[in-house]
């Protein structure tokens, strides 16, 4: 049972409390409020720690990508960079530059492009579902592959389109057709990302779609069915204006996080055939840094992604603001 | 409302289309999970795997098994899920309750602090290096600590505890209750549909641990299931040249894979139903 204060203890301690402020100082009013306050604080101890030193040590960490960075001497004691913008020079210099940006944008635009219109069309297929069981369980089984990992994804693909023995590749051949490597040829690497891309993760994208759909006024669809309108018509001229607002804003947003491609993804399903087409920012700067041990030129380019991506970010609020009905803050 | 030809039509397009939306989702587990299934003596009777074997063999998951390597790896995955999830839930309801105070001093540059972390980052390499200056490369807790927070689940949480009724709170508070119990015995039964949720996402994500054990991790014997797994994955993509000797390679190579998803694909029935509910919870605020 829920407990409701009576009434005239809440005045008195309001009363109370305005008297007690009126003459205490507002400096010390506000020490008052956070020591009455220290029990939250002390719960949120652990978290800020948490912060401090996986997130914000780590920014501090940056400026190695203006260092000579050394092992023995560690971040702070290594010596500077001459001139400092040695690293970032060597990376925009180099052919890898415009490799890796090509590839990145290229991978990104492409899951963009043909990876926003299915969850759409499947939460119109739901919303549209008037059997409420087969809507339920057809939506069940779409969330599902969004919690398998690439490694699984990795592994179905190969099932089903390994070069030797794979299920499509039998298909193929039975057909009388020749057997399509299609996780080891350049041009059909990109494919498989964005179709992997999109089986795992359609479902899910749908329920964003499918609650706001829940949110359309159904009077709207009464009203036009009255006045004669088909199905297709009320989708056409109510669900997906419907929808509109949602759809810019995770449009921008996505187009803010463009410059991450897909790390997980690709460092799974690549090897060294098709490395020219599949190799990302993420993807290189992990071998420079982890592999090959050149912290500060991996680290450099870290820093250009994330300070493009900032960027990126609050100017697609921005936009968002402007025509998405609102941005995220 | 008058159901015409059009209607029973457009309702049949609808079926179909959802149909080959299950099906599409489904068929490829199901064919993995065949191919662990199918014995040799089939393989070479019908010259390769088929949709649905006529005969069943767990020789594959068996030979798996008896090997040390994957159970090895099954443990480390165990451990780090449970421990990871139950350290990442800790982590976020001490966050997410205080902050869901609205009149806790300093709440807004406390949220902005958390915020900017989701728009900026150091980086890999420098968060490697803070990872491996705390001497925790080459430990469990490499995989478990640093992502053991994300910040989105948190503001998920903090949005839910927002929509509990005030009133709950400052009753409990008169009665005298301090507020760990409040957050213990109120906020926290209170909120079982989204903990669930968010315990889920963070169970999940832990289960498919992979990146923080390729770069902090280089002790074989601390592997989690995904890293070894793809390492089966690939080892004999290389070696694709033999087409004999992949078929009972594919058998293993399969079986691992669905011993991999087994986890989720046991827990995901019991726990999908709270999913949109816990979803919705963050969606409302956008």
């Amino acid at each position: 049972m829920i407990l409701k204060k009576p009434k005239g203890i809440d005045i008195m301690q309001r009363g109370l409390e305005q008297s007690m402020n009126a003459i205490r100082p507002p400096k010390t009013r506000l020490l008052y409020k956070m020591w009455q306050h220290k029990v939250f604080y002390l719960m949120l101890l652990p978290c800020l720690v948490w912060y401090i030193i996986f997130k914000y040590v780590p920014m501090y960490g940056v400026v190695i990508a203006f260092k000579d960075y050394n092992l023995v001497e560690g971040v702070l004691k290594s010596p500077w960079a001459d001139p400092w913008y040695t690293h970032f020079k060597y990376f925009f210099n180099s052919p890898y530059f415009s490799q890796l940006l090509t590839n990145t944008l290229l991978i990104s635009l492409y899951k963009l492009i043909f990876g926003i219109v299915p969850p759409i069309i499947l939460a119109i297929l739901f919303f549209e579902c008037r059997i409420v069981w087969v809507k339920r369980w057809v939506q069940t089984i779409s969330y599902m592959p969004h919690f398998l990992s690439y490694v699984i994804i990795y592994g179905i693909a190969i099932a089903l389109l390994s070069e030797s023995s794979g299920l499509f590749n039998r298909w193929i051949v039975e057909g009388g057709g020749q057997a399509i490597p299609f996780l080891n040829s350049e041009s059909w690497f990109r494919s498989v990302l964005v179709t992997t891309d999109i089986w795992k993760d359609m479902g899910w994208g749908a329920i964003i779609y499918l609650a706001t759909m829940s949110g359309i006024d159904p009077t709207l669809y009464e009203a036009s069915r009255v006045d004669g309108a088909s199905r297709l018509r009320c989708i056409w001229h109510i669900t997906l204006p419907g929808i509109r607002n949602v759809f810019i804003l995770l449009l921008i947003l996505r187009l803010g996080g463009i410059l991450d491609a897909g790390f997980d993804q690709i460092f799974i399903f690549y090897n060294v055939r098709v490395l020219p087409v599949a190799d990302i920012i993420d993807t290189w700067v992990y071998r420079t840094g982890v592999e090959q041990i050149n912290f500060s030129l991996a680290t450099a380019v870290g820093l250009f992604k994330s300070v493009i991506g900032f960027g990126l970010v609050l100017g697609s609020n921005q936009l968002a603001k402007r025509w998405g009905g609102g941005g995220i803050w | 409302m008058v159901k015409g030809t059009n209607d029973r039509f457009f309702n049949s397009i609808v079926y179909v289309l959802l149909a080959i939306v299950a099906v599409s989702c489904l068929f490829p587990i199901l064919y993995v999970v065949s191919v662990s299934l199918t014995p040799y003596s089939e393989l070479i009777k019908n010259g390769g795997f088929q949709v649905i074997p006529q005969k069943l063999t767990f020789d594959a998951y068996r030979s798996l098994l008896i090997e040390r390597t994957l159970p090895k790896s099954m443990g480390v995955s165990v451990v780090i899920t449970i421990l990871g999830t139950a350290l990442s839930l800790l982590l976020t309801l001490l966050g997410a309750y205080p902050l869901s105070r609205k009149n806790l001093p300093g709440r807004t540059p406390i949220l902005l602090f958390i915020v900017f972390t989701m728009l900026f980052s150091g980086g890999l390499i420098p968060t490697y290096l803070v990872v491996k200056d705390l001497g925790l490369t080459n430990t469990i807790w490499a995989m478990i600590v640093p992502n053991a927070l994300a910040t989105f689940n948190m503001l998920i949480m903090k949005t839910f505890f927002e929509s509990l009724p005030e009133e709950l709170f400052e009753s409990a508070r008169i009665d005298g209750a301090r507020e760990f119990r409040i957050l213990w015995k109120i906020a926290i039964p209170l909120s079982i549909p989204s903990l669930m949720t968010i315990g889920l996402f963070y169970m999940v994500a832990q289960w498919n641990t992979f990146f923080s054990a390729i770069i902090y991790i280089t002790n074989r014997e601390l592997h989690p299931l995904q890293v070894v797994v793809r390492n089966m994955l690939t080892m004999s993509q290389s070696t694709e040249m033999a087409a004999e000797a992949i078929m009972p390679t594919m058998t293993l190579q399969m079986a691992a894979v669905v011993i991999a998803s087994l986890p989720i694909i046991l827990v995901y029935p019991f726990i999908q139903k709270h999913l949109t509910k816990g979803m919705m919870i963050g969606a409302i605020k956008g």
